[in-house]
């Protein structure tokens, strides 16, 4: 589905990404962890066509899509749900998911864009409910529905989330995480970036670890959460760690 | 003063009004995909007078202003695709600039093709002397041509912004570009469009106007400054506010008149912007509400 090879990106002088190489195969779930800074952002934003790589391939089914508008990288299959949700504030919920439906409408499947309505609702009741509320005055969590629903409303056949449980109740991060089983079961293929990496990883088949940009770990999810290096940076699981207080 | 006299003024201030409100509104498209003051507006407004004149001695009336309106559209797309479209990133201090130069290229070409010649179109309806009588002010129909074309453009614009898939897409773009994007809206296409527009309906209110205030190559300058107060007097972004303030600065200058040297109308219009500014950056009718989900 996405190969990405060599991929290094700069801003100004500064490398954020430097040689990244990763795949995600078909109906994947793959989660992409690491602190602060380390260009998971980046990754997803490079994929997405909004920055430019200074080197290296993306490759989407096949395509090398570095350095394509974002509008043309939607129109293959690959939807970003960006950092911050980014609705649009002063629209109503509705207008918000017929905006993710342009693609569609531009495919001239101006038919299918009702039944995916359905079941955007069927996926985030909460969304039906307030469907003539403008975005703006959603809750953190029902932001991040939108901004889910609105990626899925282009039919995408990889969708990357970055940092969707971010500032939000556990509660409300379990049906965000359940629902993103739903659209892997429903045929779409997920990149995932989390600060919260137990839970990511509990989620994903497979995983990466990024530091200051470069991949230094990867692996199938479980063998990522039994690692003790994993374990010690991210998961804050260490036992002398929990001992002295310093989880964060 | 004498009520007649009073409502004749109010005439003349409401004909200049709209005007200014259609120039405002024009700045308010534009600012509203982009971020952009595009002060070569008022330019548009001269293109679509000078043109307009010059096709009526070929052409009818309403295929002069046809003509002139769809050529003006085609020039600001061009403004547009040539001085914007490429930039990277640009900051709004240089496509403001960019703007500025981009008015002065157009009113030094107009000078070229037309020459320093005062033009304008006959009237619609009637001629110089024709008048309503209204309470006893005379008002020539013309200026209820001006109140016509500026009401149906407002409505028109709602109409086009509020239930059209191309006009959501635009305020989707306005409210968060980058978001647009990830949508697979074409947002440069749709800033392209945003030119073609305010260029469109500058020029057809240059033509409604054109025969009680008469064109000249460089009428855009103080145009754009008027329009730009009237747009940040109404609140940036806000159709409905441009109209209001439009009324509003056009009548005021209309009753300086009474009081104050003529020389000094102009000063009036940038005394408002200074003081608007200081005052109330987000303008009369700014929506502080709205601005702050946008910014959320």
């Amino acid at each position: 589905m996405l190969r990405i090879r060599n991929l290094e990106v700069a801003y100004g002088r500064r490398l954020a990404l430097r040689r990244v190489s990763l795949h995600v195969d078909q109906g994947e779930i793959v989660s992409l962890i690491g602190a602060n800074g380390a260009g998971k952002t980046t990754l997803l934003r490079t994929v997405a066509g909004l920055v430019r790589p200074a080197g290296g391939q993306v490759l989407f089914r096949g395509r090398d899509t570095a350095g394509l508008a974002t509008e043309r990288v939607v129109a293959l299959g690959c939807s970003l749900v960006p950092e911050g949700r980014q609705v649009f504030a002063t629209m109503p919920v509705l207008e918000n998911l017929l905006l993710g439906a342009t693609v569609q409408y531009r495919r001239g499947r101006r038919a299918e864009v009702e039944a995916d309505l359905a079941r955007a609702y069927r996926l985030f009741p909460r969304l039906e409910q307030r469907a003539g509320q403008l975005a703006g005055t959603l809750s953190g969590g029902e932001q991040q529905m939108l901004a889910m629903a609105r990626a899925l409303m282009a039919r995408p056949a990889l969708v990357m989330l970055d940092e969707p449980s971010m500032g939000l109740a556990p509660l409300v991060v379990k049906d965000l995480f359940a629902a993103i089983r739903t659209v892997r079961a429903e045929g779409a293929t997920v990149l995932l970036v989390e600060q919260n990496a137990r839970a990511a990883l509990r989620l994903a088949d497979r995983g990466y670890v990024l530091e200051t940009g470069r991949v230094v770990l990867e692996g199938s999810a479980r063998a990522l959460l039994d690692n003790r290096d994993v374990q010690r940076a991210y998961l804050g699981g260490e036992p002398s760690a929990a001992r002295e207080g310093e989880r964060p | 003063m004498t009520t007649a006299l009073a409502l004749q003024y109010l005439v003349a201030g409401l004909t200049y009004g709209t005007i200014y409100a259609v120039v405002g509104i024009g700045f308010n498209i534009i600012y509203n995909t982009t971020g952009i003051i595009n002060f070569a507006q008022g330019e548009f407004v001269m293109l679509g007078g000078m043109t307009a004149a010059s096709l009526h001695r070929l052409l009818p009336l309403p295929l002069a202003v046809l003509g002139a309106v769809a050529l003006t559209t085609l020039v600001g797309a061009a403004v547009e695709l040539t001085f914007i479209r490429w930039l990277r990133r640009p900051s709004v201090l240089r496509m403001i600039i960019v703007t500025i130069g981009v008015s002065i290229l157009l009113r030094e070409a107009a000078l070229h093709l037309w020459g320093e010649g005062v033009r304008s179109l006959p009237y619609f309806t009637g001629d110089e002397v024709t008048a309503l009588e209204l309470g006893g002010a005379r008002v020539s129909p013309q200026v209820l041509w001006s109140l016509a074309t500026c009401g149906a453009v407002v409505v028109a614009l709602q109409l086009f912004f509020h239930r059209t898939r191309t006009g959501r897409e635009m305020r989707a773009c306005a409210a968060n570009r980058e978001a647009a994007a990830l949508c697979g809206l074409a947002t440069r296409d749709l800033v392209t469009l945003s030119f073609a527009l305010s260029a469109g309906i500058g020029a057809l209110a240059g033509c409604v106007v054109s025969p009680i205030t008469y064109t000249r190559y460089d009428i855009g300058a103080s145009l754009a400054l008027k329009g730009f107060t009237v747009a940040i007097l109404g609140g940036l972004g806000n159709a409905g506010g441009a109209v209001a303030a439009g009324f509003l600065l056009g009548t005021l200058e209309a009753f300086s008149i009474a009081v104050l040297p003529a020389a000094y109308k102009d000063v009036l219009a940038i005394a408002i912007l200074l003081l608007i500014l200081f005052l109330r950056p987000s303008g009369l009718f700014g929506d502080r509400e709205l601005a702050r989900l946008g910014a959320s």
